[in-house]
C-alpha cells in the first residue's frame, strides 16, 4: 500500500548532486510531490528533503539507490512523531475592502502574517506544518486565489532525539 | 606542467598500460601531451564508440579498469553506448572526454555538448573539471570509484583550458570521497543463516552472475559447490565464474539457456543468486520464476537485494569474503554430517540427458550450431577469449561454447549491444597479448563495428573473427516468424553484400569464405593458427532458429523447444 513519506538526503555541495537525484528518481520512475534544498550546519552539505508516495518496497529502492551515488552523505526517513516538519506558503488573496478583516483574522488563527498589501489584494505568509498550510489555501479559496506557491516541505528530528534521525535502511 | 600531462602522470600513476581512443579540437592538449611522451600505450580507434568497446574488452579480459579518451560533442556522445554498456553489464571503466573551454560551456560552442548531463543516468559519478588543480584528486577518485563497490563507468570531463593551465602536480595517495562507502565486510549472522539454509537444502542451486568475475571470486564459487556439492547454474555475464566441464556445472538459465538448467533453477527449493541481479531475461515471468525457492542473495550492491526478487536470506558485501566465509560454514554443516545433496545432483543430470541441446541436420546448409561444436572442438583446453554481438549467434555462443576459465567469454549481456564483438576482441587482445582471441559475430553486428577491423591490423592486435552469417539480423527474424506471423519486415541484410572476405584484405586482414560443412574444419584451423587478423565468412542455414526458447514475458518452463521437423511430421 502507498504511503507519504519524508526522506531527508545529505549531500556534499557539488556541481550536479542535486540533478543526479532527480535524474534518478526519473530514470527509475520514482515520483516526487515535494522537493526543497538548503544549507545545513555544516559548511560545504547541503540536505535535500523530499516527500514521496509510494510503497514501502520502493521506499527502500529510493533509498538504495540515492545511497548509491557518490556526493550523498546520509540517507535517512523523518517518521511522523519522530520529526517536526515546516513548510513555507506565500499567498496572494483577492481582498476587496470589506472582506479583509475576515481575511486577516482567518491568517491570524494560523500565525500567520500580511506581506504586503494593495487595493484589493493581500499576500500572506504562513509558516506551518504542510497540513495547517493546507488548511489555510483551502479557507482562502472562496476569496479568490490569486497566486499561491510553497516551498516543499523541510524537517528534522525532534530535540529529544540526538543529532540525526536514524539511517533508513536496515542493510548495508 | 600543464593539466594534460597531469592527467597522463595520474594514468601512469595508476598503472594505467594501455587506454583507447581518437583525438580531436577539445582533447589536442592532452593528445599533444601524449606525443611529448607516457608509458601508457595509445591504441588509435576508428570510431569512438570502438575505443569504448575496447576498453571494456580490456576491461573484462584483466579484470582491470579500462580507459577510454575522446573529444567533446560527437567524440563524446559517440561514447555514450559503451558507457551505457558497461553500466549495464558493470565493468569499471574510465572516460576521459574533452570539453570546449570554460568560457564557452553553456554557449552551444563547436562540438559543445552537456556529456556530463547525458551520461548521468548510466554512470557511476563524473566530473567536470572546473580548476586545473583538482586533476589529480578526481582521476584517484574516478579510479577509485569505477573499481570499488559494483564496478561500473565514471566520466571526467576536462575543458580544454584547463588541460592547458599548469599546476604543480603531485598525486594522492589517498581518495576523500565522504560519501562513497561500498560495503567491506559481511554480516556474520547473515553467512550464519545462509549457510545453513544451503546446507540443509534439498534441492539446492547456485546462481552465479558477472558479480561473481568482477568480484574475483571464482575459486571461492568453486570451493562452495565442491564443498557443499552444490549444482551451479552461470548466467551469460558469469560464464567462465565456473568451469563449463566441470561435474557440478549445469548450463545457463533464462530465454535461450538450457531446459534442464530451467527445469532445475524454477524447481529449486534454495536458490542461491551470487552476484546477479534476477534479469527479466533470466527470470522469464517474475511472478512464476523459482516459486517454491528460499532465496539467498549475495550482492556488493545492497540496492540488488529485493530489487526484483525479494530475498529470503540477504548478504551484502564483497563476495570473495562471503563465498569464502560461507563456504567454510557449510563444510562444518557437511562434517558434522549434514548430507549432500546427491540425489538431486543426480535428477539434474538425468534432465540434462532428457533435454540435451537439439538441432536439425542439413545437407544443404551449414548449421551454426555444428559450427560452434566444431570450434569448441578446435579450442578446448586453449586460453582463448571469446567475445560475441548480440543474437542468435551470442545463445549459440553460449551454449556450445564450454568456457575453462575466468575472464574467457566476453559479452554484451545487458545493454545487449550489437557491434561489440569486434572492438571488445581487440581491448581483450591488448589486455592479454599471448590469448587467442575470437569474436563470434552475427552479420548484422559486423556491419556496426567493422571499422576496427583497422585497429586490430595496424595495432598489432590480431582477432580471429568467426562470422555466423546467415544474411539476416536472425534473432529478429526469428521473433518475427514466432510472435508477429512470419511477417518479415526489414531483416534481410543479404550474405553476399558486403562481401565479408573481400572487406577482411581491404582492411589488411585475412578473409576466408566457409560454405559447407567440409570447408569449415580447415578454415578454422587455419584461421586460428595465422596469428593475424582473420574474417572467417562462415554461410549458414539462414532458417535456423535459436532453441530452446522463453517467450518474452513466459514463465520460465513453458520454454519452447526445437521439434524436429521429421519427427513433427509424423
Amino acid at each position: 500500500m502507498k504511503h507519504k513519506h519524508t526522506i531527508s538526503v545529505l549531500v556534499e555541495d557539488k556541481p550536479g548532486a542535486l540533478a543526479r537525484i532527480a535524474t534518478m528518481f526519473a530514470r527509475r520512475g520514482f515520483n516526487i510531490d515535494s522537493l526543497a534544498v538548503g544549507p545545513t550546519e555544516r559548511q560545504g552539505v547541503s540536505c535535500i528533503t523530499l516527500r514521496v508516495d509510494c510503497e514501502h518496497h520502493t521506499l527502500e529502492q529510493i533509498e538504495k539507490q540515492i545511497h548509491k551515488l557518490v556526493n550523498v552523505l546520509r540517507v535517512t526517513e523523518l517518521t511522523p512523531g519522530e520529526a517536526v516538519e515546516r513548510e513555507l506558503l506565500l499567498l496572494k488573496v483577492s481582498a476587496a475592502p470589506d472582506r479583509r478583516a475576515e481575511l486577516v483574522s482567518t491568517a491570524e488563527a494560523f500565525k500567520g502574517r500580511v506581506v504586503d498589501l494593495g487595493p484589493d489584494a493581500i499576500v500572506f505568509e504562513l509558516t506551518g506544518t504542510p497540513e495547517e498550510l493546507d488548511s489555510f489555501q483551502e479557507l482562502a479559496r472562496p476569496h479568490g486565489i490569486q497566486e499561491l506557491v510553497r516551498t516543499g516541505r523541510v524537517g528534522m528530528s525532534r530535540a529529544s532525539t540526538r543529532g540525526r534521525t536514524r539511517r533508513l535502511s536496515a542493510i548495508n | 606542467m600543464n593539466g594534460a600531462d597531469a592527467i597522463l602522470r595520474s594514468l601512469e600513476a595508476e598503472g594505467v598500460e594501455v587506454m583507447f581512443g581518437i583525438p580531436g579540437g577539445a582533447i589536442m592538449p592532452t593528445y599533444d601531451a601524449m606525443a611529448r611522451g607516457t608509458t601508457v600505450r595509445h591504441v588509435l580507434a576508428r570510431h569512438e564508440q570502438g575505443a569504448g568497446h575496447m576498453a571494456q574488452g580490456y576491461a573484462r579480459a584483466s579484470g582491470r579498469v579500462g580507459v577510454a579518451i575522446a573529444t567533446s560533442g560527437p567524440g563524446a556522445t559517440n561514447l555514450v553506448t559503451p558507457i551505457a554498456d558497461a553500466w549495464m553489464d558493470s565493468t569499471p571503466l574510465v572516460c576521459i572526454t574533452g570539453q570546449v573551454r570554460s568560457s564557452l560551456i553553456g554557449t552551444d560552442a563547436f562540438q559543445e555538448c552537456d556529456i556530463t548531463g547525458i551520461t548521468m543516468p548510466v554512470v557511476k559519478h563524473s566530473w567536470l573539471v572546473q580548476d586545473v588543480r583538482e586533476i589529480p584528486e578526481i582521476m584517484k577518485a574516478a579510479f577509485h570509484v569505477a573499481r570499488t563497490g559494483r564496478c561500473g563507468p565514471v566520466l571526467v570531463d576536462v575543458p580544454r583550458d584547463i588541460q592547458e593551465a599548469e599546476l604543480d602536480f603531485s598525486y594522492p595517495d589517498k581518495v576523500d570521497l565522504p560519501g562513497w562507502r561500498p560495503p567491506s565486510k559481511v554480516h556474520p549472522l547473515q553467512i550464519r543463516e545462509a549457510a545453513e539454509r544451503i546446507a540443509y537444502a534439498e534441492k539446492p542451486v547456485l546462481y552465479a552472475g558477472g558479480g561473481t568475475l568482477n568480484g574475483e571470486a571464482c575459486d571461492e564459487l568453486r570451493r562452495l559447490a565442491e564443498v557443499g556439492r552444490l549444482p551451479v547454474i552461470t548466467t551469460l555475464m558469469g560464464k567462465g565464474a565456473f568451469p563449463e566441464t566441470h561435474k557440478l556445472h549445469f548450463g545457463w538459465p533464462g530465454m535461450h539457456g538450457t531446459k534442464w538448467s530451467n527445469i532445475a533453477m524454477n524447481t529449486c527449493d534454495v536458490l542461491v543468486a551470487i552476484g546477479a541481479r534476477f534479469d527479466d531475461r533470466v527470470t522469464g515471468k517474475l511472478s512464476a520464476f523459482a516459486p517454491g525457492a528460499t532465496v539467498v542473495h549475495l550482492d556488493i550492491d545492497p540496492a540488488e537485494i529485493s530489487k526484483l526478487r525479494d530475498a529470503d536470506i540477504p548478504v551484502v558485501g564483497p563476495l570473495k569474503k562471503a563465498l569464502a566465509e560461507l563456504t567454510k560454514a557449510v563444510a562444518a554443516h557437511r562434517e558434522a554430517g549434514v548430507p549432500a545433496p546427491e540425489a538431486w545432483v543426480q535428477k539434474i543430470e538425468a534432465w540434462r540427458d532428457e533435454f540435451p541441446l537439439r538441432y536439425g541436420t542439413s545437407t544443404e546448409w551449414l548449421k551454426p550450431q555444428k559450427l560452434m561444436e566444431t570450434l569448441q572442438e578446435l579450442t578446448a583446453g586453449d586460453d582463448v577469449i571469446f567475445t560475441t554481438g548480440v543474437g542468435q549467434h551470442q545463445m549459440w555462443a553460449m551454449q556450445y561454447l564450454l568456457t575453462e576459465r575466468p575472464r574467457n567469454f566476453i559479452s554484451s549481456g545487458g545493454l545487449g549491444t550489437m557491434g561489440f564483438g569486434i572492438p571488445a576482441a581487440i581491448g581483450a587482445k591488448a589486455a592479454r597479448p599471448e590469448a587467442k582471441v575470437v569474436c563470434v559475430d552475427g552479420d548484422g553486428c559486423f556491419q556496426m563495428t567493422a571499422q576496427e577491423l583497422t585497429t586490430a591490423v595496424l595495432d598489432d592486435l590480431p582477432v580471429v573473427v568467426v562470422l555466423v552469417n546467415n544474411g539476416y539480423l536472425g534473432m529478429v527474424t526469428q521473433w518475427q516468424d514466432m510472435f508477429f506471423e512470419g511477417r518479415r519486415s526489414h531483416v534481410h541484410l543479404t550474405a553476399q553484400v558486403p562481401d565479408y572476405a573481400k572487406l577482411a584484405e581491404a582492411y589488411g586482414g585475412v578473409g576466408m569464405v566457409v560454405e559447407s560443412e567440409a570447408e569449415l574444419r580447415p578454415a578454422l584451423e587455419e584461421a586460428l593458427s595465422l596469428n593475424r587478423t582473420v574474417v572467417v565468412d562462415c554461410r549458414v542455414d539462414p532458417s535456423e532458429q535459436c532453441f530452446p526458447m522463453i517467450p518474452a514475458g513466459a514463465a520460465a518452463l513453458d520454454m519452447v523447444e526445437y521439434e524436429d521437423p521429421v519427427k513433427a511430421a509424423s
